[in-house]
């Protein structure tokens, strides 16, 4: 039906837009893997550092990329605090108040954002937001293959922190059994903010690969977070290479879907994924079994 | 208990007697203008949605109506009720069509001469049904579904044109100008968001380009919001048309041109018919290159008119974007002041009938005098756009043009 010409730069295109996509899931997944709830105030937290990410270029100069670096501890902390004194204590102990706090806050952060910024959609103009990369058979966004690249580096990092350090092992041990963990010496309340934290580093890093080629208004960030659930439901709920796998192969499934469905359909392929996942591997592809 | 109820009573009494007063008043023809002699404010409803999804056009639209009630009032008010002043009376439709209807209610109770406003089609729909129970002057300031004046509701007047106009003139004049230059354009396509706007005119442009000699390569729909348009613009870029014609919000729109200048995708032309970005002063200023050239049949202001200029530059010096909502809007209250002027009253029957008769020429657009028939104004017509030198120009209709056509656009 469509000539290699299109389809193999729909594919790539696909794999760049799912890396993104990636991230986001991945902040989602390490959150559920660890605190065993679906973080509802992701998008919000998401749409919150496009928003920084937005003014801190704006006011201070600062590219997105350099930003990145700047943004990710900030929202550590923000996701550290979020956690720490407001959901753990909101929650007192029980999960399902965990989720219905996270919704809150969405609510919060949304309306917020309205409130101090309006409605208005807002786009920044980089140099090099328009440049692509002559492949011969394609031209590939510059900003995209820089994400792209970005994503790794984040996963690698995220790899190297829960497999080789103290508290990568801590939160390791929380994830497999809090009980056991907290019998062990391991601050419990503490570990949950770090996974929280760094869950919201994520989605801050996200924030900076996307603005340069995306807008920002103060529900941005819902359109990703749909798309998230789907991959960490595909990849494996809590998985990290799960989210990564999943991420790439919504990318593709998304951009192969929109060219033979078309684009209103297209999105019917995502979510027939996590309706055949649901029915035929639970756990997903990573997942352990529950 | 004994004591309150010599004041409540006389109270009462009063109320009675001025109610009474009031109805004698309004039996003598002379009587009610002699009353607003003394200039006692008339009050306007100034309807938008500036909360909620379409919030950034409610606020725009609110800020061109309150920029000429506040114009109006410096200028001495409605002279014909003494030098009345204006008193807006703000609401919010909360973007939703309930919203506009609770607003209406509460206007209606405080007692509004008129109401202008509602942007959405969907929202002025019903906010006109609302103010149609209680006979209440309504002048629509967007709205562009034919619906809204179809419906024989006698207090509903639109300034501006329906979306019928506007489609059939985006028609003709994209003839017009593909004939002028040589007829280089042959093939088109069309990306449209998939809701009630963007379908309804890509299915009135597929019945209609075939008749004009154009053939339609395909007709790409999609959803709102896209986060992606790569994969549609690979699909242009296979299908090399001469012109793209996409139908989009401003954010989808903005992305759409982003990506096909990041694909080096380069028709002869991208014309849009209500384009979401295509005139927006804000498309333009933060993204020339993509905006370069595009083409848009839209609501525009008079590009001659010392009016709209000032409007212009007073909005511009605001830090706001000089969009289609302010002058509208601000055009809305100038029409609803006038009939005011000539009703030389605040009751709802004289302004309904002096806007049913009215033929006012002082607002910004390219319309000529006011001429309503069934509630739409029949001067209304689009513009058509041209992005050029990083500004925008129009380029038709000749009469109102300050500028030429480019095209095709020069590799």
């Amino acid at each position: 039906m469509f000539s290699p010409t299109i389809l193999i730069p729909a594919i790539l295109n696909g794999l760049l837009t799912g890396a993104v996509y990636a991230l986001v899931a991945l902040g989602l997944t390490l959150i559920y893997g660890v605190l065993h709830i679906i973080n509802f105030a992701h998008g919000a937290l998401l749409t919150a550092a496009m928003f920084a990410a937005y003014f801190v270029y704006r006011e201070l100069g600062i590219d997105p990329y350099i930003a990145a670096l700047l943004l990710a501890p900030v929202f550590f902390v923000v996701g550290y605090a979020l956690q720490r004194f407001v959901i753990g204590p909101a929650s007192h102990g029980d999960d399902r108040n965990m989720l219905l706090v996270t919704l809150g806050i969405a609510v919060v952060i949304e309306n917020a954002l309205l409130f101090a910024f309006r409605a208005d959609t807002r786009t920044i103009d980089l140099p090099y937001a328009f440049q692509s990369i002559d492949f011969g058979f394609t031209f590939l966004a510059l900003p995209r293959l820089v994400g792209f690249a970005a994503v790794f580096a984040v996963a690698l990092a995220l790899w190297l922190i829960m497999g080789f350090t103290d508290i990568g092992r801590a939160i390791r041990a929380v994830a497999k059994e809090k009980l056991g963990a907290e019998l062990a010496g391991i601050d419990v309340a503490h570990i949950y903010a770090v996974t929280f934290g760094l869950g919201t580093a994520c989605v801050a890093i996200a924030a900076c690969l996307l603005i340069p080629t995306y807008y920002v208004n103060p529900s941005a960030g819902n359109a990703f977070v749909l798309v998230a659930f789907t991959i960490v439901v595909l990849g494996g709920m809590g998985s990290v290479p799960g989210a990564l796998v999943g991420g790439l192969a919504i990318g593709v499934v998304e951009s192969l879907s929109s060219l033979f469905l078309g684009d209103t359909l297209g999105q019917i392929g995502i979510f027939l994924i996590f309706i055949v996942v649901l029915l035929v591997r639970p756990s997903g592809l990573f997942g352990a079994r529950a | 208990m004994s004591d309150q109820k010599i004041p409540l009573s006389r109270r009462q009494f009063l109320a009675t007697t001025t109610l009474g007063a009031a109805a004698v008043a309004a039996g003598s023809i002379a009587m009610p203008s002699v009353l607003r002699a003394a200039g006692a404010p008339v009050k306007l409803g100034v309807l938008h949605p500036v909360t909620g999804a379409l919030s950034y056009s409610g606020q725009q639209g609110r800020l061109g109506a309150t920029l000429a009630i506040d114009e109006i009032n410096a200028a001495g008010g409605i002279k014909a009720l003494g030098g009345a002043k204006i008193e807006p009376v703000l609401g919010d439709a909360r973007s939703t069509p309930e919203g506009g209807t609770a607003e209406v209610e509460k206007m209606n109770s405080a007692g509004v001469a008129c109401i202008v406003g509602g942007y959405a089609s969907n929202i002025c729909l019903a906010t006109t049904q609302a103010a149609a129970r209680y006979d209440l002057p309504y002048v629509v300031d967007v709205g562009v579904a034919d619906t809204i004046v179809t419906r024989g509701l006698k207090n509903t007047f639109r300034f501006g044109p329906g979306f019928g106009v506007i489609a059939k003139t985006a028609l003709e004049n994209l003839v017009t100008i593909n004939d002028q230059a040589g007829k280089p354009a042959k093939t088109v396509m069309i990306v449209h968001e998939d809701s009630l706007f963007g379908s309804g005119l890509a299915k009135l442009l597929n019945a209609q380009l075939p008749q004009h000699g154009f053939q339609v390569l395909e007709t790409i729909p999609h959803p709102t919001p896209t986060r992606d348009f790569n994969t549609i613009v690979l699909k242009i870029k296979a299908q090399n048309p001469d012109i793209v014609i996409p139908a989009d919000y401003y954010n989808e729109y903005v992305l759409l041109a982003r990506t096909m200048l990041q694909q080096h995708v380069r028709p002869k032309a991208i014309y849009s018919v209500l384009g979401g970005a295509a005139s927006s002063y804000k498309f333009v200023k933060e993204f020339p290159d993509a905006a370069k050239g595009i083409m848009d049949c839209n609501h525009w202001f008079d590009p001659h008119s010392e009016k709209a200029l000032a409007l212009k530059k007073q909005v511009e010096a605001q830090g706001q974007f000089f969009t289609y909502e302010v002058y509208l809007n601000y055009s809305c209250v100038g029409l609803a002041a006038d009939a005011l002027e000539r009703a030389a009253s605040a009751e709802r029957p004289k302004i309904i009938a002096a806007l049913e008769s009215s033929t006012w020429s002082g607002h910004t657009m390219p319309y000529g005098p006011t001429k309503f028939v069934n509630g739409q104004n029949q001067g209304a017509a689009p513009c058509n756009t041209q992005v050029q030198d990083n500004d925008i120009k129009v380029i038709m209709p000749p009469k109102f043009a300050n500028a030429k056509a480019v095209f095709p656009m020069p590799a």
